[in-house]
């Protein structure tokens, strides 16, 4: 059974549509990735998962329940964008009384504040946390009672590179116990090589989902190919070639996915003139534009 | 514990916590304590003309100080309940835990009113130390000054219930407090003087004797006002409005101090629930 089941989930507000038909899962343990500009539908979309707003029709099925029902609740862990929290409590008074209100033994906050690296400042008040150790508040408080579906809505805007992998390295432990992850971001690099799928939405439409191996091939975005020449080479690699000059030796390439095993052969064979070869398949970034561009925007 | 009663009790401590942290019980405390020991001070010189205890003087005293500053301070600590945890963003995280939205006002609400009460008993306590070292025969007023505690916690709750449901409808702080400001200058201030033009320009005839005393059960503070100076021995020390103490049956008053909390505080629920967060 998936953890998440939307289907035709359509918000409007006041005639103005926020979400159009949007369906989509996600299974147990599976990381999923919601992408879009600001404005897209995507926190709308997250509060309507947690039952905090109602959708205008369609069904969501969360953890087998409705959203916002007992169980949903009990299973559902959030992490709101920017969440502040009130600055004159300590991170560890904070988190125990999270603990208390799932039910949980409030002597397990230290541990959930180590967990996130919040270890040595637990004792501090949040008001002299910064925007990143806030966010570890955030997502402490998401880590309690082990839940079954995680909704984190940019959980790594304001942590550095290195807090973002040990974000993502929890997450990838809390999916592999099988937790259901859906987290929305910007930074569309971290999401490539840490999620499983991407949901793209754009104006309230689901423009996209699925891996990205696959979005890769539907879009055929073409591929890049860098060659770099020997010293006065560049020139004849870029005639025989047929490809653009970018300086003194580098020469730009670029071909279809089917295309690339053909080009990478007509390279080959020039290899006495050639010091190295890179070959550059579409970003996120281009997907991203691609999927969410379709619709003649 | 109940399912009920842990979730209050965690979010009542941690926002109690907050209320020492931001000094509110320091301010509060200090300010009912001032004001109580300059009106013991000042009440105490005509007792012998009165020819009624020192403490009963102080409790008329302490019944037309309470009416302003107990709704003020239970304002002041409210209107940041509801807005400031829209602004923060922790009432949307808040509402995906297993906690419904009159959980989450009666944590709030038990909290604050733990700060009124140490304030309110704070001062009033001052008062009746101050009234018996002067004057022997003051334990005559304690029953009135208890009187006076338990409703002044009632007028307070009310108050409360007001201010979380501004902050609800304002979704702001700094717009929560300018209605709560309002609401105060409106119910406590504006209302009595409205009422007294009204009675003046009535000279004695059909409003005076007839809309008046509902107009004034309607208003919790005048009800508060009314039930104590009425119940007390002092009535005749009491200035303004308090003369028309005498044509309401103390029940009255009581019933509507009862009952002004219970309607105060559905209505705040009422307006979280309308939040959209």
């Amino acid at each position: 059974m998936n953890s998440l089941t939307l289907s035709q989930v359509t918000k409007t507000y006041d005639g103005v549509t926020a979400l159009d038909a949007v369906a989509f899962t996600v299974a147990p343990g599976e990381r999923v990735a919601l992408l879009g500009h600001n404005g897209a539908g995507k926190s709308t979309l997250m509060k309507i998962i947690l039952g905090l707003i109602p959708a205008t029709s369609g069904q969501v099925t969360v953890l087998g329940a409705a959203p916002g029902s007992q169980t949903a609740r009990d299973g559902t862990a959030y992490l709101p964008e920017n969440v502040a929290f009130h600055p004159a409590l300590t991170g560890l008074e904070q988190i125990r009384l999270y603990l208390r209100l799932r039910g949980d033994d409030p002597a397990r906050a230290m541990d959930l504040l180590d967990r996130v690296g919040l270890g040595q400042a637990a004792r501090r008040r949040i008001g002299t946390y910064s925007k990143g150790m806030r966010q570890r508040v955030g997502l402490a408080q998401a880590l309690i009672g082990n839940p079954r579906l995680l909704v984190l809505d940019e959980p790594t805007s304001g942590l550095d590179p290195v807090s973002r992998r040990d974000f993502y390295t929890i997450l990838d432990g809390l999916a592999a116990e099988g937790a259901a992850i859906l987290l929305s971001s910007h930074a569309l690099t971290e999401v490539e090589a840490r999620t499983d799928r991407i949901v793209i939405l754009s104006q309230g439409r689901l423009m996209a989902n699925d891996t990205l191996a696959a979005l890769r091939r539907r879009a055929a975005l073409p591929i890049r190919l860098h060659i770099a020449a020997r010293p006065g080479a560049a020139d004849e690699v870029a005639a025989q070639l047929a490809g653009g000059r970018r300086n003194g030796v580098m020469v730009d390439l670029t071909c279809g996915h089917d295309d690339k095993l053909a080009r990478l052969g007509d390279i080959a064979a020039l290899k006495g003139l050639i010091e190295d070869v890179e070959i550059i398949p579409p970003s996120l970034e281009d997907l991203y534009s691609h999927f969410s561009r379709r619709d003649g925007q | 514990m109940t399912a009920l009663a842990r979730p209050v009790a965690a979010l009542g401590a941690s926002e109690f916590r907050i209320a020492l942290r931001n000094r509110w019980v320091t301010i509060t405390v200090a300010m009912m304590a001032l004001f109580a020991l300059v009106l013991s001070a000042a009440g105490s010189a005509p007792t012998g003309d009165v020819g009624v205890d020192a403490l009963s003087v102080t409790v008329a005293s302490l019944t037309s100080l309470g009416v302003y500053l107990v709704p003020l301070m239970a304002l002041l600590m409210s209107f940041d309940a509801v807005a400031g945890e829209i602004e923060r963003g922790t009432l949307s995280l808040t509402l995906t835990y297993p906690v419904s939205r009159s959980t989450i006002l009666l944590g709030k609400f038990a909290a604050h009113l733990a700060v009124l009460s140490i304030a309110v008993g704070a001062g009033y306590g001052l008062a009746a130390v101050a009234a018996l070292v002067v004057d022997p025969e003051a334990t005559a007023g304690l029953p009135a000054l208890w009187r006076l505690f338990w409703s002044s916690l009632l007028l307070g709750a009310v108050f409360l219930a007001i201010g979380y449901a501004l902050s609800a409808v304002a979704r702001r702080p700094g717009a929560a407090a300018g209605l709560a400001i309002g609401v105060w200058l409106a119910l406590v201030v504006l209302y009595d003087l409205g009422l007294l033009a009204a009675v003046v320009a009535d000279g004695g005839g059909a409003f005076t004797t007839h809309a008046l005393p509902w107009l004034l059960l309607a208003n919790p503070a005048d009800a508060f006002r009314l039930y104590n100076l009425a119940a007390s021995e002092a009535t005749s020390a009491a200035a303004g409005l308090g003369g028309a103490a005498q044509t309401i049956p103390v029940l009255h008053a009581l019933i509507s101090i009862l009952l002004w909390p219970l309607a105060a505080f559905a209505l705040a629920v009422v307006a979280l629930r309308r939040v959209t967060p």
